[in-house]
């Protein structure tokens, strides 16, 4: 019967983990993260556009830039009057997500849940017995 | 490091498979442990949900009942955005032991990339927006 993961385990992604690694280095720094926040809240805008907001020279944000295009999480496109404008391009976190859904899954705490469910409803079961024990 | 692609546990429960297969698979187990209000319909293809105190609901799709061995569905990656395609698998199999049952769960497909469509999709995605919103602005500048 076929599996829906068979798809996944028959050809592993080999950049699956690049990809993740990627993000979680563009995340681990402050002023990209600020750079990342703002792409996302208000949308495509330059790199001058970004140093107006943020408390970081144009050089700085210049060069933030150029490794989140790398990391394929920022995407360069012709804005108006033939000024770069950076948009935000979401499918590498994506990526990153999956491996935080991986080890967010509390499947000891689910488990944990489950048997103590099957503990009750056999004591609740077992309880009406509890009196005619009590007299013995 | 490795991306995590499959999650398994095994656990050894004090009660026999049938009432595991039960708290599994019905409506009334599952939200007795699992979630806070389930729904289920249990065969291949059959549609399940469970959803949360918390306003968190999942969407599950039954694939495999094979009462009371095994039983799997598959379910939204948490944290993707609900027209992902993509879902893990989860497998739950129930053996007799003694008295008892050894449960194991197997979570997988944690690691998979959408099937090549990973860089035209999402881009197709953004710049339908962008060209909507454009075309809302023109709209607008006309009417004005």
């Amino acid at each position: 019967m076929p599996r829906p993961d068979s798809g996944a385990a028959g050809h592993p992604a080999p950049d699956t983990e690049a990809i993740a690694e990627q993000v979680f280095v563009a995340l681990a720094d402050p002023t990209r993260r600020a750079i990342l926040a703002a792409l996302a809240t208000v949308g495509p805008v330059t790199a001058t556009d970004l140093a107006i907001r943020l408390p970081v020279s144009r050089q700085a944000i210049a060069k933030h830039l150029a490794l989140l295009t790398g990391a394929g999480l920022v995407a360069a496109e012709p804005g108006e009057r033939r000024r770069v404008r950076y948009r935000l391009h979401s499918a590498p976190m994506r990526v990153a997500q999956q491996f935080l859904a991986a080890l967010a899954r509390d499947w000891d705490g689910q488990l944990g849940a489950l048997k103590d469910h099957l503990d009750q409803q056999a004591r609740e079961s077992a309880g009406p017995r509890a009196p005619s024990q009590q007299h013995e | 490091m490795a991306f995590p692609d499959r999650i398994e546990r095994t656990v050894e429960i004090a009660h026999p498979p049938a009432r595991v297969w039960a708290a599994l698979t019905t409506a009334e187990g599952l939200s007795a442990w699992f979630g806070q209000e389930a729904k289920i319909e249990l065969r291949p293809g059959g549609a399940a949900s469970m959803r949360w105190d918390n306003g968190h609901t999942a969407e599950m799709r039954v694939e495999r009942v094979e009462e009371p061995t095994v039983f799997g569905f598959t379910w939204h990656i948490y944290g993707l955005p609900e027209d992902d395609p993509r879902r893990t698998y989860v497998e739950f199999t129930l053996h007799p032991d003694g008295p008892g049952t050894r449960l194991t769960v197997v979570e997988s497909g944690f690691a998979q990339l959408p099937e090549g469509t990973y860089q035209t999709t999402y881009d197709g995605n953004t710049q339908g927006w962008a060209s909507e919103l454009g075309e809302l602005a023109d709209y607008l500048d006309a009417a004005a």
